[in-house]
């Protein structure tokens, strides 16, 4: 779903490059001293999800898992991500460098807001329920991703909506899956380390506990 | 794949060879400049040379033509699909039909500009940038005035990927051990979902050690970022070189406009 330089018009670059600007000053207001190494790993492994490959149909498709990063990372997903897409461009060349912000706005903000949508479910003392919450989150991003991406083109020219629209249809898929494994993943967290889920809401410096 | 993932730094080739024996930033300010530049181009004359100084570039590197152009494919299969929808949905003067479909030529003119910006600033992007290890590309990036917040969660993401990438090749490997083949399944899905959600909890705790690790030596916040950025006579030509071909592409530009 990366967009590619010189696709979309220049009022939609500007937009897209402010609003990653925000975002990423949001996050990086919640990363103090003790959280830093973390937010750095953790970031390191979505980068390292993103690469993993699973079956879909006669397919496969890779992971992009940003409403798990939404809910472990909040704010921070935003810095995470943009690391990430970063990096992808430069050494990779997936995406774009001038459609950096474009990018970094359509997959951080659904994660961000999917996961703060599902904030309470995902907490939940029991890990069943707070399961379903996270899948819903998980499948809730890649939606509001696929449909940020075809309001993106749709805002850079009329031609652009069948596609759009086909964009979204295609990933209907992709959002039961994403929903299935970040419902899995959230109930493993929810039972081995339920701080995990916590760790980047919490606005002040954190004391260690171990 | 990329050395990200192998661990070790130094995108191949000598280190004083070509755009590598360059100042990094000269090199990003270059790159960005060229992508800013190229976007706002549209006449064919004008993006043929971009993509031309691009493929230039490539060779300049001594980036591995193949594997390269095919990572740049990679990349068009991404976009494939819009390129190929545009035709039909682009109004202006038929050119073909197809399936009961008409194509425009405006259409097929739209796309291939398309095609021609992204693969020339990839390709610039992957010649330029690409070829310095990614710690270097966080100095470089902290100099050019990034937040440090930012140049260090850059540099915290790029030391551990590697080491991530481990982990995740012994859970791998766990899972390989226990008969694991993915399939369509939701056993499957579950099994990929408790993957990720180990991964995370691994890096969790694997960054509490770091963290304590730091702390004992002496980590206050702040990582000093100790290079030897020169930028020296050499990069004072690149970018003087550089500012005169950007002009000479806006030239092309213009004259090729006014001669349509």
């Amino acid at each position: 779903m990366h967009i590619v330089d010189g696709a979309l018009s220049t009022p939609v670059v500007v937009a897209g490059a402010a609003l990653a600007a925000g975002g990423i000053a949001l996050g990086l207001r919640r990363l103090d001293m003790d959280r830093m190494p973390a937010a750095g790993v953790l970031s390191a492994t979505f980068f390292v999800a993103s690469l993993i490959h699973v079956p879909i149909g006669p397919s496969s498709v890779h992971l992009i898992m940003n409403g798990l990063a939404g809910i472990v990372l909040g704010w921070v997903a935003f810095p995470a991500l943009f690391v990430g897409l970063v990096l992808q461009a430069v050494f990779f060349g997936f995406g774009g460098l001038t459609v950096l912000g474009v990018n970094t706005v359509t997959i951080a903000l659904p994660a961000v807001l999917a996961a703060l949508a599902c904030r309470r479910g995902v907490t939940h003392p029991d890990a069943r329920v707070a399961a379903v919450w996270g899948g819903l989150a998980g499948a809730l991003s890649i939606a509001l991703t696929t449909a940020a991406v075809a309001l993106v083109l749709t805002l850079s020219g009329e031609a652009f909506v069948p596609a759009a629209r086909l964009v979204f249809v295609a990933h209907l898929p992709v959002m039961a899956i994403e929903g299935l494994l970040t419902a899995a993943a959230v109930f493993l967290i929810h039972r081995v380390r339920p701080d995990l889920l916590g760790l980047f809401t919490r606005p002040a410096v954190a004391g260690e506990g171990a | 794949m990329s050395d990200l993932l192998n661990g070790h730094a130094a995108a191949g080739g000598a280190a004083g060879a070509g755009p590598r024996a360059l100042d990094p930033r000269a090199r990003i300010v270059a790159v960005v400049s060229f992508a800013v530049t190229v976007v706002a181009l549209t006449t064919f004359g004008a993006l043929g040379a971009a993509l031309g100084l691009a493929l230039g570039a490539m060779a300049w590197a001594r980036l591995p033509a193949g594997p390269t152009l095919k990572r740049v494919a990679v990349m068009d299969g991404f976009i494939v699909l819009m390129i190929l929808m545009l035709p039909f949905t682009v109004p202006g003067q038929p050119l073909f039909t197809l399936w009961g479909l008409t194509a425009s030529l405006d259409g097929v003119l739209r796309a291939l500009e398309i095609a021609l910006k992204a693969n020339a600033i990839v390709l610039m992007m992957l010649a330029l940038a690409g070829t310095m290890d990614a710690v270097t590309l966080g100095h470089a990036l902290s100099r050019l005035g990034l937040p440090d917040g930012l140049v260090h969660l850059l540099l915290f993401t790029v030391r551990y990927i590697a080491v991530l990438g481990d982990e995740y090749g012994r859970l791998r490997t766990a899972m390989r051990a226990r008969a694991f083949r993915p399939r369509n399944s939701h056993h499957t899905y579950r099994a990929f979902g408790y993957l990720v959600g180990m991964l995370l909890v691994r890096a969790l705790e694997r960054s509490e050690r770091i963290l304590e690790a730091m702390k004992c030596r002496g980590f206050d916040g702040r990582l000093h970022l100790l290079d030897a950025l020169r930028f020296r006579r050499a990069d004072a030509l690149f970018a003087g070189l550089w500012g005169l071909t950007l002009a000479a592409l806006a030239w092309i530009e213009v004259a090729h406009g006014a001669a349509f």
